[in-house]
């Protein structure tokens, strides 16, 4: 599930550093492998079947902002060892802090296989881990130009005053914004014979724009139409290319922050005295900048093979897409228009890695084929539950502190095989709503009825943009929703969204994943109006 | 340790905070335990300001040699800072309240009390053939604050969740039930089993209802979710800068309006036996009994001490825990009282559709039931419901016993009553179990 409030920019754990301290290396490869391999032999002579050891090096940075204020500058990292192993056929974990030296690994390692003998004995079913070869020493690095951690501090607090200062030029009466920078340096080793150094970039600017109307005390507000990415400052540097035009211009590889915030202040002003909307039936068109959030809940979440089974029933919940329904091949997930798929791979997106954090090389699969339930997203201890004996490589630890488990891969909507825009999609549609940007949003514990928001609301009559529309939400049931599905834009209006903050589990951790569409129509479904009186 | 940090300190304003904490868990699904884990957390954060230049570091060893680091560091990054218009000084010394939020019944559970406990809740389901999922999760720690004006603030405390979900083997049935103490003595994973056993069982063979305004009977798992968003609101900054439920026309705002019922009163109070918090707030404000709505009226809104100054008031801290005052009906009472309404022991994925009034959408999860002519009838298939908790708060019929509660979105403990509603807005069905 997604946290409440997106843009808060509130720090993740970690010690607070200079920015100077964020550009020093990390351990050297050579010391890493000595660590885990010490942390492996410890985990073999305790009687463990079966060992992996992660060293993170976990840094953030943020820029926070409001109107003419720097509010605060927040730099962290966090460094430590997590050494999981099977031992008894059950699974321990066990972290440690700081570790520099052979022996707090090893101590760690036997810690971690002491916690699986005592639980086993409150386990029935041993482990099933499906068979997954060594690759040896390998890395990876997620393919950026430009290192946002390289970047001075006052480079960026200028970028953000600037977007400060056109959002209040151009009529917002507040403006909130910040800078968001993850960087992720992961070693993986395991008994299999892996060792996998990898280093991941995030980044994500964005801001909420406030407009008031004093005489009737209404306000509005337009948050940025940014997608938090898999890339580093490049993400800020745009070319033509990166832009979509039409009603409001979207963003593809490359954001233009400050044009973005002057729309945005005028569209909050705008938002004020647009139309509120007749509740009732229309047919929706759905920009990739809202979709996402839609397959996010609708798609990504209801195929988790281990909320199918039950693992999470006791906070994010079960699913409605139960093992039945996929063995019947038949379940009729959406219209024949509707082809999901999952992946760790595609450039640019939140869920891109080499290998996963269990020594996985990353794929792409199909989860939903011409509208039909294909398949889950699943780990190397689930995937024989669906008669497969290689793991999917979505297995993801949000620190070297916390357990890996399954997490969502980005999960996608395919564009349409017919060539087919924007502007001759809405051309049909009679009595429409043309939705911008992710809103507020709620779903069911097993994934059926839903109701989101958005950022912008277009009205459509008779095949033309009538004006903004405010007060909008949709409800629907996810099988019904997909099956309304009538058509999907071409691969050339294909666009990622994502968020930073999926949480799952117990204690929650965090996991950032991108979801990708064109924009889709569906038609009939049920709007609703969200304005009240206190 | 916090003083001889302070004696390193070089700048013209120094505050020394120091934390440490011990958390432990477990959690289990289908019936068998899943995962279990402990931390142990410590750490020195020093913030250092030159006029209105501040810098904040941190650093989790504790030798000599790094507690002069990070003052240095934390004196470097305030002199790279920007100036921070809001910064307004340091508190001189306070007097607190007392308050007892330290069991050392929590502070020694160990991985073995926390396997018992959840041994004999699922020996329960398991005996039933049904299925457990459940976490229970322990924290002892403390905090605290020295500065070079002279404050000082202490607190420990310990905190215990827990919390289960009840399910039929077919998953037609489902039911909840969470336990939040500051003494773990006072949690008993047996009765609490049951009452989720209980619930799971009860809400097989859900019927459906037409969706529309309904009189609801919220327990108080269900109210809570909805009433910690007028409690996260009360910030007087933002109703003064219009953008706020407590924001009116002309630039005003409701401090002293009307707002809810009459019976509504809510307040916060660190010393409160049941729910125990801290007396100070980050800033080493004291924490105060205070009273935010009094009898539906809107008497305080959180000022921090920027804006208090600004505005010419007295700083009031956001409150670290919230009360609502009850009435004396029972759950029971409430029932017979009812011609027709419906039951709600929980409520899911709330989120916020418009934060100028407050409403609210989410879901009924885990034991819905109709009632008709004082009694129970049936289970109800779950509602979505899109609701302002101030327009809830206008509606309210009865009022029940404040009761501890652990909220399902934000983990935060509340001592709210059960309460009846009228005209509460459900908007569609849902087939979720």
């Amino acid at each position: 599930m997604l946290p409440k409030f997106v843009t808060a920019g509130t720090p993740m754990s970690g010690r607070f550093v200079d920015a100077e301290a964020l550009l020093e290396p990390g351990l050297d490869v050579s010391v890493k492998k000595r660590l885990a391999d010490a942390g492996l032999n410890a985990a073999k002579a305790k009687g463990a079947s079966y060992a992996d050891v992660r060293i993170g090096r976990y840094l953030n940075q943020f820029v926070i902002t409001r109107e003419d204020k720097v509010q605060n500058i927040v730099n962290t990292e966090s460094y430590g060892v997590g050494i999981r192993v099977i031992a008894n056929g059950c699974w321990g974990f066990s972290a440690v802090a700081d570790a520099r030296n052979e022996a707090d690994v090893a101590k760690a390692a036997e810690r971690a296989v002491a916690i699986a003998k005592a639980n086993a004995r409150l386990v029935k079913e041993p482990v099933q881990l499906a068979p997954q070869k060594g690759f040896g020493e390998v890395s990876w690095k997620t393919p950026i130009t430009k290192n946002g951690f390289e970047v001075p501090v006052k480079e960026k607090v200028d970028l953000l005053m600037s977007v400060n200062g056109a959002a209040l030029k151009n009529g917002a009466n507040f403006v909130n914004s910040v800078l968001f920078m993850v960087n992720e340096q992961k070693y993986f080793a395991s008994t299999d014979g892996s060792y996998i150094d990898q280093d991941v970039h995030r980044i994500w600017p964005n801001f909420t724009i406030t407009a008031i109307d004093p005489k009737t005390g209404k306000f509005q507000t337009r948050n940025s139409l940014s997608a938090p990415v898999g890339m580093s400052y490049d993400y800020l540097q745009t070319s033509p290319g990166d832009k979509v035009t039409g009603v409001t211009t979207r963003y593809n590889q490359g954001y233009d922050m400050l044009e973005d915030a002057i729309a945005g202040a005028k569209q909050a002003k705008e938002k004020l005295n647009a139309k509120s909307v007749e509740a009732g039936k229309y047919d929706l068109i759905l920009d990739p900048s809202h979709t996402w959030l839609t397959i996010h809940e609708s798609v990504g979440h209801p195929l988790e093979l281990d909320r199918v089974l039950g693992y999470e029933a006791n906070f994010a919940g079960t699913s409605f897409a139960t093992l039945d329904k996929w063995k019947s091949k038949n379940f009729n997930y959406g219209s024949k228009e509707v082809n999901f798929f999952a992946d760790k791979v595609q450039p640019g997106s939140l869920g891109a890695v080499g290998w996963d954090d269990e020594g996985v090389k990353t794929k792409q699969w199909d989860l939903v084929k011409d509208g039909v339930l294909v398949n889950y997203q699943a780990i190397r201890d689930q995937v024989h539950i669906i008669g497969e004996n290689e793991s999917q490589g979505c297995c993801y630890a949000d620190s070297w502190g916390t357990v890996q488990f399954q997490r969502m891969a980005n999960v996608s909507l395919a564009p349409g095989k017919q060539k087919l825009s924007v502007q001759d999609m809405i051309k049909d549609v009679k009595k429409g709503i043309y939705i911008i940007g992710d809103g507020s949003f709620s779903i069911d514990q097993q994934r059926y009825n839903f109701q989101f928001g958005g950022q912008l609301f277009y009205e459509i009559k008779d095949g033309q943009i009538a004006g903004m529309l405010k007060d909008v939400a949709y409800q629907s049931n996810t099988q019904e929703f997909w099956n309304s599905c009538v058509a999907v834009c071409d691969e050339s209006d294909y666009r990622l969204g994502g968020s930073f903050f999926d949480g799952k589990g117990q204690p929650s951790q965090s996991s950032a994943v991108s979801h990708g569409s064109s924009t889709a129509r569906f038609n009939g479904v049920n709007v609703i109006n969200t304005a009240r009186k206190i | 340790m916090l003083q001889k940090v302070l004696s390193y300190s070089k700048a013209d304003e120094c505050e020394v905070n120091l934390f440490g904490e011990e958390r432990g868990n477990i959690r289990y699904a289908r019936n068998e335990v899943s995962t279990s884990g402990s931390t142990i957390d410590q750490g020195i954060a020093v913030q250092s300001a030159f006029g209105k230049k501040v810098g904040v570091a941190t650093i989790n060893e504790f030798d000599e040699a790094s507690l002069e680091k990070v003052v240095r560091r934390s004196e470097e990054l305030a002199r790279l800072a920007p100036e921070n218009p809001e910064y307004i000084g340091l508190l001189g010394p306070q007097t607190y309240l007392k308050t007892a939020g330290y069991f050392e019944s929590t502070a020694k559970v160990t991985p073995e009390t926390r396997a018992d406990a959840v041994v004999k809740s699922l020996e329960l389901t398991r005996k039933q053939n049904l299925t457990g999922a459940g976490f229970m999760d322990d924290r002892h720690g403390f905090s605290a604050l020295l500065n070079s004006k002279g404050l000082f603030a202490y607190y420990p405390s310990t905190d215990v969740n827990f919390s289960l979900t009840v399910r039929t083997p077919d998953g037609t049935g489902s039911g909840y039930v969470t336990r939040g103490y500051s003494d773990v003595s006072k949690l008993d994973t047996v009765s609490a089993t049951q009452v989720a056993i209980q619930k799971a069982m009860g809400s097989v063979g859900a019927r459906a209802l037409e969706p529309g305004k309904y009189t609801v009977i919220l327990e108080p798992t269900a109210a809570t979710v909805l009433l910690e968003n007028i409690f996260w609101n009360l910030d007087a900054r933002s109703a003064d800068e219009g953008r706020s439920f407590l924001s009116k026309m002309g630039g005003k705002t409701k401090l002293g309006d009307k707002i809810v019922d009459e019976r509504v009163t809510i307040y916060s109070d660190p010393t409160h036996p049941d729910l125990p918090a801290s007396p100070w707030s980050s800033d080493g404000l004291p924490q105060e009994k205070t009273a935010w709505i009094e009898k539906g009226v809107v008497k305080n809104m959180a000022y921090s001490r920027y804006w208090a100054q600004k505005k010419g008031v007295k700083a009031v801290p956001a409150p670290n825990n919230v009360i609502m005052a009850g009435g004396t009906a029972s759950l029971d009472e409430m029932i017979k009282s009812t011609q027709r309404g419906i039951l709600v022991t929980k409520l899911w994925y709330i989120r916020s559709v418009d934060p100028q009034t407050l409403l609210l959408t989410g879901l009924t999860r885990d034991g819905t039931f109709y009632i008709e002519n004082g009694k129970i009838k049936h289970p109800v298939k779950n509602f979505r419901f899109n609701e302002s908790p101030i327009i809830m708060l206008n509606n309210l019929e009865m009022l029940g016993k404040p009761e501890r509660v652990v909220s399902t979105e934000s983990t935060n403990n509340y001592l709210i009553p059960p309460m009846k509603i009228r005209e509460f807005t459900f908007s569609s069905l849902s087939d979720a179990v």
